[in-house]
């Protein structure tokens, strides 16, 4: 395929360190798109803010970047008003877990047909290696230089506890998996999320002697482990251990599903409403 | 109802905005629930799904001024409204709103502060928040309404202007006028002037969004339409991206301040009452301007030529307004439901050339008549 035709070749070179795993991650999303046949004026990427937010800017859709944390909010609003949109949320762990929970928790509930790409690399890049929701206990960052003293979040499920259609997490290193799960999310009705890990050896593997780009993806070779496999360990073994695989796969009314609903009452109930006549509307 | 008779009404002022929206060609709302402003979600929830439109009632305030600017970005028009708390938590998105130049309209209704302070009593104290709440330098566009039919005449004006400069734009009630109760004869809709943005009319690949064009508001492409732009809250330049070459910056932040800078006059409402021949200046607005309507006419009653300048335009401010007319008075008298707000800026147009007579209240209870015309007096 030829990616170049979904990219938006004069804002070349990105931002990304080397090593860095967003590049891969894109890649799997344009591939996914070209596999899907879909034309590029009905695709809305959105994002907040963040390395993996700067993924807009580099891909030749309907682009919009948000606020940060806010991403699932202006989708939700745009979704809602231009449903044939093809409206997919790139966020880092941060910005979808921490600034942007509450945002997070609801659209899941919410269940609109929004796909969410989550790239997780553990820490706060952008701003220089802050510690994140996912950064694990006792890990170090620039502001927990003694050691991670809080628990982290597992986004996925946490998004699954919260009402999604489709939750899958891979890491980055398995890029099959990774195209397998995003095309599934992308395809599937209702709110889909792929949490990817992704390796960031500029302010979180350095910082913790796990090595460089091509150090941290060994790692996460050797030690993902499946949601049935990591089933069998005991808590001491599933320690340093990454589990992947599709966590919620399940069929469920989307919000403009119901919200249909909603308007074919409203107008049995008002329908003397005629749109733009000269009468308030009775109720 | 039969379209031939007038349409007389009793109303709520915070109903009349939801249907002064429905008037202008709203048809998205997300909002949060909080008084004294959930009348307006309430009435739009009824209404919006029955016309095709699309109401939403988001986790949080910042989620509904997200979700607004959404959905506008696909061309339709949209609407929120809240209460000084969310006012606070929406104002990041303003911002965001004021640099990508999304239109979206934003009630505000004025309650009791600071913090969670009188949700359910009046107030004026969000004057300058509407003005400076969001970070950096930005105009905005602020309109004060003083009855139930102004409600409905503002929103579709609030609308206008967001869509003709392309910027957010803020409806200020207080909750006096919010919940007012009064007959009201709406307008037949079709008569009204209502203004959708312009959209580009060259070729996408010579679409630029942020262009330095003339009218300094560059035409708005809908998401999905095929023009595949770029919108961002970084300082970008014409095209959309992210830059940070000092000219272009410098250059598109003057852009939007000047687009509304220099249609003030277009945008900018005042309304004058007896003060041809008035010694006594008052200057009000909002139901303040209510209280002070009946104190100038006690005030002639009693010998003393009182007149009224109400500001139906907060920001821009009615500075021009008001200095064709001080020079008539030897005092100006400011009454507002805050500690000052708007009395600074009367000073600040006025030169301090007249004395500034201060009344105020912040203890969610309206000014009297009584108490604007010892003012006068006094």
């Amino acid at each position: 395929m030829d990616y170049l035709h979904y990219l938006r070749k004069d804002k070349m070179p990105h931002i990304w360190c080397d090593g860095c795993g967003n590049g891969i991650i894109l890649k799997s999303i344009l591939r996914v798109i070209d596999k899907l046949g879909w034309n590029k004026d009905e695709i809305a990427l959105i994002s907040g803010i963040g390395c993996s937010s700067r993924t807009p800017g580099y891909v030749d859709f309907n682009t919009l970047h948000t606020t940060h944390g806010r991403a699932l909010a202006f989708a939700t609003g745009l979704k809602i008003a231009k449903p044939n949109l093809h409206v997919i949320v790139v966020s880092g762990d941060g910005d979808a877990t921490a600034i942007g929970g509450n945002h997070f928790i609801h659209a899941c509930r919410r269940n609109i047909d929004i796909s969410m790409v989550i790239f997780n690399n553990n820490i706060y890049g952008m701003t220089g290696g802050q510690v994140s929701p996912t950064t694990p206990t006792d890990k170090k960052a620039s502001t927990t230089p003694y050691g991670n003293p809080d628990a982290p979040f597992d986004i996925s499920r946490l998004a699954q506890a919260a009402g999604a259609a489709f939750v899958a997490r891979t890491t980055v290193q398995q890029f099959a998996r990774m195209d397998k799960f995003i095309e599934m999310a992308f395809t599937h009705k209702g709110f889909s999320i792929v949490e990817v890990l992704t390796p960031c050896p500029t302010s979180y593997g350095r910082r913790n002697k796990e090595g460089n780009g091509v150090t941290m993806l060994e790692y996460q070779k050797q030690n993902a482990v499946t949601i049935e496999r990591a089933a069998q360990l005991s808590p001491e073994e599933l320690q340093s251990k990454l589990v992947t695989g599709i966590f919620v796969d399940r069929d469920q009314p989307t919000y403009l599903e119901r919200y249909g609903n909603v308007r074919d009452k409203a107008q049995k109930a008002i329908p003397q409403v005629r749109d733009g006549e000269n009468h308030a509307i009775q109720i | 109802m039969d379209n031939q008779k007038p349409n007389i009404r009793m109303m709520q002022g915070n109903s009349a905005c939801a249907e002064g929206a429905i008037a202008a060609g709203c048809r998205f709302f997300a909002g949060y629930p909080i008084t004294p402003s959930s009348e307006i979600a309430e009435d739009l929830a009824t209404k919006l799904p029955a016309i095709g439109g699309s109401f939403i009632q988001m986790e949080d305030e910042i989620a509904a001024m997200g979700a607004v600017i959404g959905a506008s970005l696909t061309g339709v028009k949209s609407l929120t409204a809240t209460s000084g708390p969310g006012f606070s938590l929406k104002q990041e998105n303003i911002g965001f709103a004021a640099m990508a130049e999304v239109p979206v309209v934003i009630v505000n209704v004025m309650r009791g502060g600071p913090s969670t302070g009188l949700p359910t009593h009046t107030s004026q104290a969000d004057v300058m928040q509407a003005r400076w709440g969001t970070h950096g330098d930005h105009e905005i566009i602020a309109l004060c309404p003083a009855s139930v039919r102004e409600m409905f005449d503002m929103t579709v004006k609030a609308f206008n202007f967001s869509e003709k400069f392309r910027t957010p734009v803020i409806l200020l009630p207080d909750e006096i006028v919010a919940h007012l109760n009064e007959k009201v004869e709406l307008p037949d809709y079709a008569s009204l002037e209502i203004v959708n943005r312009s959209k580009p009319t060259v070729p996408p690949e010579k679409y630029l969004p942020y262009e330095m064009v003339e009218s300094d508001v560059p035409p708005m492409a809908f998401f999905g339409e095929g023009y595949r732009y770029h919108v961002t809250g970084l300082a970008h330049d014409e095209t959309g991206f992210p830059t940070n070459d000092p000219e272009k910056v410098e250059e598109q932040v003057r852009r939007i301040n000047r687009k509304i800078e220099r249609y003030r006059d277009e945008i900018v409402e005042v309304e004058e009452l007896l003060t041809d021949d008035m010694d006594v200046l008052v200057v009000a607005y909002g139901s303040t301007a209510r209280s002070a309507k009946r104190a100038v006419m006690i005030a002639r009653e009693n010998g003393i030529k009182a007149g009224l300048l109400r500001l139906k335009t907060l920001w821009p401010f009615p500075d021009k307004e008001i200095e064709k007319i001080y020079r008539r008075a030897n005092k100006i008298v400011v009454p507002e439901m805050n500690l000052g707000q708007i009395a600074h800026e009367v000073e600040w147009a006025t030169r301090r050339e007249k004395p500034v007579v201060r009344i105020n209240r912040v203890n969610g209870e309206p000014l009297t008549p009584k108490e604007i015309f010892e003012g006068i007096k006094g």
